[in-house]
């Protein structure tokens, strides 16, 4: 019964932890309009500040902080914040298919400097020991009062975002991802809206880097690997329905069951031998759903509320 | 150094890699023109035709350069089979669902890849090959003398496509002004398939030659993506003949970036030699977003 109750335990942290990046690329796709393609790399920006600032040292690092975890999670979150600030005010007047080769570009900067500064980040070491929360309860509380820090940051990123975006500013924010010249000639300054869309979507993921980090105690650099962070979020974000905070949560909810369900499937269906392989089974099998969702279902599970700005649908 | 060394260190290996990415410029600078849309799972297409190399040269016993025109055909029927599942269902679709989309297939094409031929690193042939000395003065590796002349013959014939054939003329007018195009009677599904023939062809030949050069592995093409997008962009998009320019220019910037030039330092530390596109490419759309070529925005 216990493992049970364990295993469903740590998959909902995983899936919360995947619903605070997904609420975070909803509110930069979703309302701004912005194709963030590199997640991975706020991911990384936001894991390794927290990591930096709260971990008791190792052999590797030359700089350790030792701070409070509650410390290092809000400082992950102002770093992803002013990285994606600097390159937002460099790279957010690029149009949407250059903006995303651009945010790849980023993310594989990032994962360089992560590579190399190892000084700060342990190089190809990562950085062990890292504290969790309520980890000296022991199991199974010590699962369940880390989920409670999960759930506490998903209903702050959900209500601050929800509240931004029932605000005249979430209006403007549709207004210009649906057509940014009309937004522009009413006068909206759409570079300054769509640099605060930005910051903000960014520190959300930030946030999620730095759960990811307390959660398995470590990050190294293969956390950060570029094209399957970054797709699985945006699956999510597509799959729940992208304009939808509540669809990015159900998304990422959803994704990450089929993702673990995929698991079983391959153990079952493909040979013994190819038991190695079958991760990259699992992620072929995720591209397709992708597919499928963008041909079939785009509007995703729980389609923009577009209408009464109290939020009681009115069509659309 | 004495400026010898410095061609023979530098300036070739630059010029070698320039020319690996201007293959895959070009089909991207094509795709570009005419599809409208940055194919994202251009790099892993390039992938799939070393790999396809690869199973020639161990199932035929073929040498990789052999084996090249067998992984081009493979490569550009795949494509056109993907653009049947994946890209033509959203044609009237804003551009930005078709990056998407292409995003899903760098994933797919990268773990079917992974999924036939694993994850490891593999060489087209074991061993050390030895430089040899051109006219005692210019010091270069045969792999590398196969590539350059592999890479002229591609772009002669490219050149010889798109300036004298039917299909060429109708891709170059479907990519200055597609609806003109369609009204003359042009077959726009038609050149929409050459084009991802042609692009795919000219990617694998990139993988092959990433290949040829060092190895091939599973994100070779992913990681080729950065310089090759910059090297389309810095030439002009839809200008063939810039993303050849841009290519070149990309291999020697990335290669004389990182070499001790100035009192024995470098500019940039060797690690962060791959960071080195990606401010090309952001310098270029910022200061001139047509590139040298003036070519097309969109």
């Amino acid at each position: 019964m216990e493992g049970y109750l364990l295993y469903a335990v740590t998959t909902l942290i995983l899936v919360g932890i995947y619903a605070v990046m997904a609420l975070g690329l909803n509110l930069q796709w979703g309302y701004g309009g912005i194709f963030n393609a590199g997640v991975a790399g706020f991911f990384a920006v936001g894991a390794y500040t927290s990591a930096i600032l709260t971990s008791p040292g190792s052999p590797q690092l030359v700089h350790a902080f030792a701070l409070p975890v509650p410390l290092g999670l809000f400082g992950a979150m102002i770093a992803s914040g002013l990285v994606a600030y600097a390159i937002g005010r460099i790279c957010l007047r690029l149009e949407s298919d250059y903006l995303a080769i651009a945010t790849i570009g980023i993310a594989e900067i990032l994962r360089l400097v992560v590579r190399n500064q190892q000084a700060y980040t342990g190089g190809a070491f990562g950085i062990p020991n890292l504290p969790r929360p309520f980890d000296g309860l022991g199991l199974p509380w010590s699962m369940i009062g880390f989920l409670g820090v999960v759930v506490l940051c998903i209903v702050l990123v959900y209500a601050a975002q929800e509240r931004l975006s029932r605000s005249p500013w979430g209006r403007v924010m549709r207004a210009i991802r649906d057509n940014p010249r009309a937004a522009a000639a009413v006068g909206k300054d759409v570079g300054a809206f769509r640099l605060q869309a930005f910051v903000i979507g960014s520190m959300a993921i930030g946030l999620g880097g730095a759960l990811s980090a307390h959660y398995f105690k470590f990050i190294g650099p293969e956390a950060t690997e570029p094209l399957f962070t970054t797709f699985i979020v945006w699956v999510m974000v597509i799959v729940g329905g992208s304009g939808n905070h509540r669809g990015a949560i159900l998304g990422a909810l959803a994704v990450w069951l089929i993702w673990s369900m995929t698991e079983f499937a391959t153990s079952r269906l493909l040979p013994q031998d190819w038991a190695v392989r079958a991760a990259y089974a699992r992620v072929l099998l995720i591209g397709l759903l992708l597919q499928v969702v963008l041909q079939r279902y785009p509007q995703g599970l729980l389609p923009e509320r577009v209408g009464d700005p109290r939020g009681r649908p009115t069509g659309g | 150094m004495d400026v010898l060394g410095f061609v023979n260190l530098y300036v070739i290996p630059g010029l070698v890699l320039g020319s690996i990415y201007a293959v895959g410029a070009i089909g991207v600078s094509l795709l570009f023109g005419i599809l409208r849309f940055a194919h994202f799972a251009h790099g892993d297409l390039g992938t799939l035709g070393g790999f396809l190399a690869l199973t020639a040269v161990w199932v035929l016993g073929l040498q990789a350069i052999e084996a090249l025109p067998l992984a081009m055909a493979g490569a550009a029927g795949i494509a056109i089979l993907l653009d049947r599942l994946f890209y033509k269902p959203f044609r009237k679709a804003p551009s930005i669902v078709l990056v998407m989309a292409s995003f899903g297939v760098a994933l797919i094409l990268r773990s079917a890849i992974q999924l036939i031929w694993g994850a490891e690193s593999v060489s087209y042939q074991s061993g050390i090959q030895r430089p040899i000395w051109i006219l005692d003065t210019f010091r270069i590796a045969p792999r590398h003398l196969w590539i350059l002349g592999g890479v002229a013959a591609i772009v002669v014939a490219v050149h010889v496509f798109l300036a004298h054939t039917r299909l060429g003329k109708a891709m170059r007018a479907m990519s200055d002004d597609p609806a003109l195009a369609r009204a003359c009677g042009i077959d726009t599904e038609a050149v929409i398939r050459f084009t991802w023939a042609i692009g795919a062809a000219l990617a694998a030949a990139a993988g092959v030659f990433a290949g040829m050069d060092v190895h091939i592995h599973p994100s070779t093409g992913w990681d080729m993506m950065l310089p090759v997008f910059g090297a389309a962009i810095l030439g002009g998009i839809g200008r063939p003949y810039g993303a050849i320019a841009g290519g070149l220019l990309m291999g020697l910037i990335e290669e004389l970036a990182t070499a001790p030039l100035f009192f024995g330092a470098s500019l940039l530390p060797p690690a962060y030699k791959s960071g080195v596109a990606f401010a090309v490419l952001v310098a270029v759309l910022l200061v001139r977003p047509t590139g040298i070529f003036r070519g097309k925005l969109f």
